[in-house]
């Protein structure tokens, strides 16, 4: 009984039966913790390892200042200005409640993202492709991306970040 | 003789009940179904805004309040009272012996309820609308880290008496046996766990309160994850360890499971704690700061070796069950023990459901989506909601559910009451979280987000994203899961406080 007392000695040997489904379950285990390392170094999605400290004033100048270098070829439907980057460097600014600017990209070239915040922790989410990342302030996260695809991608705030969260969007259009 | 005064034999079980231990059982048990009961309001609200069909149906800032109350209620009130109720329920009557300090019991309960009860107040008066994650710099009242403080101070009491009970058994010679049951052993488990896991809530709540209040300046934003959910992810280890605990205490309960061969058992509720809580970088998997290495090695390696757990006791427990049915005399062909298993009682079913959901829906999404890649798919959608939602909110909860169906004949000393309906709430409740829980994971895979008010019409942006259909069916789907589900919840609450006031006295 499971409740009561064990019998006096329980270290007995394990039974075939369950030797059996151990070893499937290690095997199991260990194939899974295998592909982890294995399929960073093959795959072609992973996750960023580049992360630097930043002020959050500081980081807003330098959005300022890619803004300013960048080629404005439009603005969004709620105002935002539709910036193309010159060089690879992209800047994107959360804070309650937009991401800043709005960006044309090339298909195909490849861009080193620069995601933070200015106030709370947003969450970064690129629709529908659903790909996700956290946008936390003081740090400057650098994530780089090649879109492949070319269209309308719409920037979806995933993390709770106060009163008008669900209102929180930007885009990325890549043409 | 005085001491005996305090003592009463069970007439289910033929064990001692010591009556201080009864009634801080039957207090926690008590306030974890109340808070169940807000909990579940509250579900309602968040389910019928998120539903398509009858979408926002309250406004954002009470969603959201609601939200995190509903979170707060549900995994930490609901789990954590009943989790200390069964802490002196498998220290002092499974081992015949006494509580320790039934007046410290008492302290630690007014602590957590106290706690408890101002946690609810705060969140529903707006002033601490963080979501359960409180992630700084966003940040809620003193008054809420306050008593989130001070209720986890009550559960870490709970639990050194925990142990100071098992040590007090056999001061007293009440339980001799140098190996505690296998039940008490896996809470005891739970128990270190959950000091561990205390601890860590120590380090990050204590400095976020004193900034709330002016006293610290700065909390790092990336530093509070780290910590935070060093005490976020393994609070839900000390949830499966009580959970397996209830498995292998209901398995003896309804078909007389003897749990042969505890060797392998037991070193799997050791594997818990050595290697699962260090897993809890896969809540960090998308953010800045820590290297992919690390995320790796802390969510790969060690993490799988806590799956190694789980997979044995997915494998003793129904064995277990299979051997004593069949000792009944169910032997024929491969499956007529399970044909002619007691479906028809509760905590059967609840016990069997719980195995399923938990396993396969809540097990199995759990390491995938704590995979590096994978991650970058699923990370604050809703496939993690409906994850944590078929682990912790079904299985766990019903298998919770399913030891109330004993605590209240056993500890209240009273019969549950409408027998015939409670033979339905495992299944509306299970099905109804497989629905529900289904649904959010599906959803998710197209990127809805949790947390979020409106995706419908992201409150008037004129910038807006076009859902595929399909996340619409599956997020339909998920509103009438919730609707059953929380029908189950219903039955569930309404029963068992009903038995507790008017159920027939057990002789």
């Amino acid at each position: 009984m499971s409740i009561s007392a064990p019998e006096r000695v329980w270290w007995t040997p394990v039974d075939k039966d369950e030797k059996i489904w151990v070893t499937i379950a290690l095997i199991f285990c260990l194939v899974t913790f295998f592909m982890m390392p294995f399929y960073h170094v093959v795959g072609k999605q992973n996750t960023s390892s580049e992360s630097y400290r930043i002020d959050p004033a500081e980081f807003e100048k330098r959005t300022e200042l890619f803004i300013q270098q960048s080629e404005k070829v439009g603005e969004t439907a709620n105002g935002l200005p539709i910036v193309k980057p010159r060089g690879e460097d992209v800047y994107l600014l959360a804070r309650q409640f937009q991401f800043e600017p709005a960006l044309q990209l090339e298909k195909g070239k490849t861009y080193r993202f620069h995601l933070s915040s200015v106030d709370v922790q947003h969450g970064m989410s690129i629709l529908p492709l659903n790909m996700n990342w956290m946008v936390i302030p003081e740090y400057d996260y650098i994530v780089t991306i090649t879109p492949t695809t070319s269209g309308e991608f719409p920037i979806v705030c995933n993390e709770f970040c106060g009163a008008a969260h669900h209102a929180m969007l930007g885009m990325i259009i890549v043409k | 003789m005085a001491l005996e005064q305090d003592m009463r034999t069970c007439s289910i079980t033929g064990l001692k009940v010591h009556k201080p231990a009864e009634n801080l059982i039957k207090a926690n048990a008590v306030f974890a179904v109340v808070c169940m009961l807000l909990g579940g309001v509250l579900a309602l609200a968040v389910a019928l805004t998120r539903w398509p069909v009858t979408q926002r149906i309250i406004d954002s800032d009470l969603f959201y309040r609601a939200l995190t109350g509903h979170a707060l209620d549900m995994l930490i009130a609901w789990i954590i009272f009943f989790e200390m109720a069964g802490l002196y329920f498998g220290s002092a009557v499974l081992l015949n012996g006494r509580v320790a300090a039934p007046k410290i019991g008492w302290l630690a309960f007014i602590l957590m309820a106290v706690g408890g009860l101002t946690i609810n107040y705060e969140v529903v008066m707006g002033h601490a609308t963080v979501m359960f994650t409180s992630y700084v710099p966003l940040q809620a009242s003193p008054l809420y880290y306050l008593s989130v403080i001070l209720f986890a101070v009550g559960a870490l009491i709970v639990c050194c008496l925990f142990f100071a009970t098992i040590v007090k058994a056999r001061l007293d010679g009440t339980y001799t046996n140098p190996s505690l049951p296998l039940v008490t052993f896996g809470l005891a488990c739970a128990a270190i766990i959950a000091v561990v896991t205390l601890a860590h809530g120590a380090i990050i709540y204590i400095p976020t309160l004193l900034w709330s209040l002016g006293i610290i300046q700065h909390i790092d934003p990336m530093t509070y994850r780290v910590i935070w959910w060093a005490l976020g992810h393994p609070s839900q280890q000390i949830n499966v360890c009580a959970m397996i605990s209830c498995w292998y205490l209901l398995g003896t309960l309804t078909v007389g499971a003897k749990a042969e061969n505890q060797k392998l058992a037991r070193t799997a509720f050791v594997f818990y704690v050595l290697f699962i809580n260090v897993a809890s970088e896969h809540h960090l998997l998308v953010d800045p700061v820590i290297s992919p290495a690390h995320k790796v090695w802390n969510t790969g390696y060690v993490m799988h070796l806590a799956v190694l757990s789980s997979m044995i006791h997915a494998l003793k427990v129904p064995a277990g069950i299979e051997k004593a049915l069949r000792r009944q005399g169910y032997n024929n062909g491969l499956f007529e023990w399970l044909k002619k298993a007691p479906w028809g009682n509760p905590s059967f079913s609840g016990l069997m459901l719980s195995l399923l959901i938990f396993g396969f829906m809540g097990g199995i999404t759990g390491v995938i989506f704590g995979t590096e890649q994978v991650n970058l798919t699923a990370h604050n959608t809703w496939r993690i909601t409906g994850h944590f939602h078929a682990t912790v909110a079904s299985g766990t909860t019903l298998a919770f559910m399913a030891t109330t169906y004993y605590i209240v004949p056993i500890i209240f000393q009273r019969e549950m009451v409408m027998k015939g309906l409670l033979k339905f709430q495992p299944w509306l409740f299970g099905i109804g979280m497989i629905l529900m829980a289904g649904g959010q994971m599906l959803a998710g895979i197209y990127g809805i987000p949790r947390r979020h008010y409106d995706i419908f019409t992201f409150g008037g942006n004129p910038l807006t994203v076009a859902w595929d259909p399909t996340a619409m069916l599956f997020m339909t789907i998920f509103g009438v899961g919730a609707i059953i589900a929380i029908l189950g919840g219903v039955i569930f609450v309404l029963t068992v406080v009903l038995s507790i006031i008017a159920g027939k006295k057990v002789a």
